[in-house]
């Protein structure tokens, strides 16, 4: 009989999307977008503003999806030169009543290893994962292959 | 009178080190990359790609009407997507006028990106863009003609390329008339480009 219940509790647990422990009911996602990918070679991309509205700072440590098995925040940096290069940005740190944005040419969540392509129309559950251990799911609207923003 | 002595010994040392600090930065080993050296001529380039077509493409492609080059990689999520749509969104300002000019995106991964990649790539952006990749020491002889530079950079997910995003405009016989930066404000870009357009065949730049 335990197991039952703990099955129905799982069940409800998982059937609640955005459900938040702690800390992570103080962060506002706005306008969360992603790229249609070609198949699933190449990695996808999501972005979207995080915002925190308590006043302790949280830290942005690590995703999760079932798009993608590595999925991690990256930042693109565009040198004097005009070079642009990429790399994992680590933790993120929101400060109280800060927003941070994850947008085409700097923080953005890439999508390594997707398990299924990105096909525009559809849409996902991103995970964000904070410091204290809250979590925030995030639906991610796929737009297509071209679009320059969450409006497409 | 020791310590003036001291101080201006000092203030002239710190003068040479300025100065010297000066030409080293400017005219010495440590010239910075910003301020980078014009891409050469297209006339004076020597490269052989293939388009997203198949067909045969080189600096001579470049000539006859006004060129807006780039490169990239399609397996980047982030700069080259935004870049090509930034660019789709230009031709599309442009209208018919779009026709008139070469818009050219170049491979710098041309491990990944083959022909049938590029064809596939191109074809969610803009019609008037065109593919190219080929052989690396053909890409390399590419870029360096644009003065650009490209760099494959191991991650925990294969590789990267750091490479060049800036956009290079040029005229229709082939002369360097300006860049579009990745930051830029990104309507400053159809004036620009109507401007390398408009750059005929006075120099006029």
């Amino acid at each position: 009989m335990k197991s039952k219940y703990l099955t129905i509790a799982a069940a409800i647990l998982t059937a609640m999307p955005g459900f938040v422990f702690a800390g992570a009911e103080d962060i506002v996602v706005g306008d969360p977008w992603s790229r249609a990918s070609i198949g699933t070679s190449r990695p996808g991309v999501a972005y979207m503003t995080i915002r925190n509205t308590g006043d302790t700072e949280m830290t942005l440590t690590g995703l999760r999806t079932e798009v993608a098995a590595m999925p991690q925040v990256h930042r693109t940096a565009t040198n004097g030169s005009g070079v642009s290069s990429m790399s994992p940005a680590g933790d993120i740190e929101i400060a109280p009543a800060g927003t941070v944005s994850l947008e085409p040419g700097g923080l953005h969540a890439m999508l390594m290893k997707l398990s299924r392509p990105l096909i525009e129309g559809e849409s996902y559950s991103l995970i964000l994962i904070f410091g204290d251990g809250s979590e925030v799911a995030v639906t991610v609207p796929v737009l297509g292959m071209g679009a320059r923003g969450p409006e497409g | 009178m020791r310590r003036l002595a001291i101080l201006a010994a000092a203030a002239a040392g710190a003068l040479a080190f300025a100065l010297a600090l000066g030409w080293w930065q400017v005219d010495g080993p440590g010239a910075g990359t910003a301020g980078d050296p014009r891409p050469i001529a297209v006339s004076e380039m020597d490269f052989a790609l293939t388009d997203h077509e198949g067909n045969d493409v080189g600096p001579e492609s470049l000539l006859g009407q006004p060129s807006l080059v780039f490169f990239g990689f399609t397996y980047c999520p982030d700069v080259c997507p935004t870049t090509l749509a930034d660019i789709s969104g230009w031709l599309d300002a442009m209208g018919a006028d779009a026709e008139r000019l070469n818009t050219i995106f170049i491979s710098v991964d041309p491990e990944r990106d083959t022909v049938a990649a590029m064809a596939e790539y191109v074809g969610y952006f803009h019609e008037a863009i065109r593919g190219w990749t080929g052989p690396l020491p053909e890409t390399e002889k590419a870029v360096a003609g644009f003065r650009a530079t490209f760099e494959k950079i191991p991650t925990e997910d294969g590789y990267t390329m750091n490479h060049t995003a800036s956009v290079f405009l040029f005229d229709a016989e082939g002369r360097f008339v300006t860049t579009i930066d990745y930051h830029e404000r990104r309507e400053f870009a159809v004036p620009k480009i109507r401007r390398a357009m408009g750059a005929g065949s006075d120099g006029v730049t």
